[in-house]
Parts: structure tokens; sequence; C-alpha cells
């Protein structure tokens, strides 16, 4: 939550380059790759695969993707793992990759209304 | 020896005497009182503070009064966490009643999430029960689930019903008779000592080898300075409600009864007090 100020270009980085040529230096390590899928009529983004810092929270990926996609400020998004539960908005993205992630990466949708509960 | 479902039902009926005191900065119309209350371990403080608010907000102007908000020794109180969490992560080797700080006016954002209103509260736990469920079973049990079964699990918690509860709950602490327990166990290790919000990762009930996986053993591998070196002087507790269970009890075990309602174990690290 305390990073929530921070630009919406800044953070996230695009994958650009093959996960192979990646020299896994300390900075890399700190990241996880988050594949992100719009549900129902919410709007995509053409960029899916993005490489997240650890300890980034879910609302400020939110936040984040609310900002990419130009939502209206009252609008809200949710964000699901495994489409089964809303993780807690305080919530590490690197602890999500830790429990759910699978093949090197975690699956996110996100909706711009209640999908799974 | 006594039955295992009593341990169910004296996890669930816990209680933390508390004693709420108002802020000193908030404007009031004459001095407030203190309220007491015994706050039950397994809920969360927005739940069960109704009677608190009340109590305060006679002796308050309407316009002084923003969102209410917790505060311990000057830590703002996670509501989202279970009570006996927040109770045995900051004042756990401390002086009984447990002396909390109500705030009308200055809302840390950057600590705290929002609750608006109990369903605020209902969304919160039943997606913490789905994480849980995803984690043991796959999602399987919770899927299978009706809206009216999640409704009890919700209800059994807000209206403090054991049975009603779990007569729902039990279905998620059921497992298949060729496993030797869930898939993974669901737990939260939280520290005093770090701004990380706490340890959670995969798992098992069972080793490959067939070996039973304990406290202990869960502690090594995520926490290890939790376990003392031969000979080495014990620098941290182990506290799940309020208790410092054994090492070798079996984590399966643990996760079947000293789980919260939300189907996570809740492991609190604290340092040995030193007096």
């Amino acid at each position: 939550m305390s990073d929530s100020a921070e630009s919406p270009t800044e953070p996230l980085k695009e994958e650009s380059r093959p996960p192979a040529d990646e020299q896994a230096n300390n900075e890399e390590k700190k990241k996880i790759d988050v594949l992100l899928k719009a549900v129902g009529d919410t709007p995509i983004m053409k960029t899916k695969k993005w490489a997240v810092e650890r300890s980034r929270t879910v609302q400020a990926l939110a936040q984040f993707i609310s900002r990419f996609l130009k939502l209206d400020a009252n609008e809200q998004l949710f964000i699901y793992v495994n489409q089964a539960f809303a993780p807690s908005p305080d919530q590490e993205v690197g602890v999500l990759f830790d429990c759910f992630g699978s093949d090197g990466k975690l699956v996110l949708h996100y909706c711009k209304s209640q999908a799974w509960g | 020896m006594a039955d295992d479902k009593d341990v169910l039902r004296d996890v669930w009926f816990g209680r933390i005497p508390t004693c709420f005191t108002l802020n000193q900065d908030e404007v009031t119309e004459r001095e407030a009182e203190p309220y007491y209350l015994l706050l039950p371990r397994v809920s969360y403080l927005t739940l069960v503070t109704d009677k608190v608010k009340k109590h305060f907000l006679k002796v308050m102007k309407a316009e002084d009064v923003g969102e209410i908000w917790f505060e311990y020794e000057g830590t703002p109180l996670k509501w989202h966490y279970p009570i006996g969490v927040l109770f045995d992560l900051h004042a756990f080797n401390t002086v009984l009643p447990w002396s909390i700080t109500v705030h009308f006016k200055n809302f840390p954002d950057q600590d705290l999430l929002h609750c608006s209103s109990n369903s605020v509260v209902e969304a919160h736990f039943m997606s913490s029960i789905k994480e849980a469920d995803a984690l043991k079973h796959k999602s399987q049990v919770i899927n299978d689930m009706q809206k009216k079964d999640h409704k009890q699990l919700w209800m059994g918690l807000q209206n403090d019903k054991f049975d009603q509860f779990w007569a729902m709950n039990r279905k998620l602490m059921e497992y298949s008779t060729e496993e030797e327990g869930f898939r993974y166990i669901p737990f939260r290790i939280y520290q005093t000592m770090s701004d990380r919000p706490f340890i959670q990762k995969q798992f098992r009930p069972v080793s490959p080898e067939g070996k039973v996986h304990t406290l202990g053993i869960l502690l090594k591998e995520m926490y290890p300075a939790a376990i003392p070196n031969e000979g080495e002087q014990k620098r941290y507790q182990a506290v799940i409600h309020g208790i410092e269970p054994l090492l070798e009890t079996p984590l399966q075990w643990l996760s079947e009864h000293l789980s919260h309602p939300d189907n996570f174990l809740h492991i609190c690290i604290i340092p040995v007090p030193t007096d």
C-alpha cells in the first residue's frame, strides 16, 4: 500500500526479452512474471506479461492496471487468483506467486465487476 | 484423553479482556469513559466493536466523527487480521486487559484497509477461506458448496454460532482417505521485527518420503531463527491462539484444529521477553 503514489508507468516493466537470455542478477530475482487477463467486458491490455517486484501489493497492481486502462476514478477493479479468490489488497504478489504460480508465472484475472464472489 | 473436538470449541470461545480508550486528541463534549469488552479471538475488530463505537459517539459531535480505527501503543491495528493474531503479535507478554486506543480521525491510509461496513469484512473473510481451500483442495470443496453454504460460514462467524459454522466448516477440513492430509497447509507466519506482512508458501503435511511434517519442521524451513540450535537459548516464541504448541505437533493436526475460521493457521513469532 505504501507505494500507491508512484506513477503508473514506472514500477512495472514490460517483458520485452524471452526469459532465456535474462541474466539473473539480483534486481531480476526480486521480480516475478505476472500474466494479466481481462474478464468479461473489461478492456484488455495489449501487453499481458509484466515483470513485477515481489514486494508489490495487489492494491498497487490494481491501481496500475486502472491507470493503464484509463478507468474512471470511481470504477472498481477486482483481481482474482486461479479464477477462485480475490487476494487481500495488502497481499504481496511474491507470496501469491510462491503459492499459486505455475510454469514460472502468476496468472491474474482482472475485472470491473465481481466475477468469482 | 480429551476429545480433539473439544479443542475446536476452546479455540472458538477464546476471549481477550480489552479496555478501549478514546484517543486524547479527539474532540468531545464531555470526558469519555473507557469501555471494557471481551473480544473473541477468532473474530475481527470492526465486526465486534459496534458497542464501543456507540459508547464513544455519545460524547462526540457528528461532524468530528470519521471512520473508526484502532491502535495499540502506536501501532494501527489491521482489522483484517483475526483479533487473536493482533493480540499475540503485539501484546502477548503484556498485562491484561489489552489496552486499545480508539480513533475517529486521521485514518492511516498507508497502514490500514478501509472498512465501511460488515460486508467488507464478509468479502475479506470469504476470500481467505477460498484462498485456503485453493491450497488445501485446489478449491474443489469450496466450489462444490452452494451460495447458502458460504453464507452459513459467514453467519456462523458473525453471530458467534459455533455449531452453525462447524456444520459447514468440517467439510473444508476433510481429505480423501488415499491422502495423508491436505494438498498444502494454509499457514501464515507473522513477525513484529519485519516490515513484511507475513510468510506464506506451499508446504505439504507429509514429505515425499512419507515423513510427517511438524510445526518444528515448518518453522525450521520458513523461519530458522525461531528454532534454537542445541545449547542455545531460546530467542523466539511461536504462538498460536495464545499458546506455544509443542514443536513435535503434526502440521495437519494443527491445521484441522488450530486454524482460524478463515481456514489459515496463523503463527506469530515473538521475541522471548528479556526480563
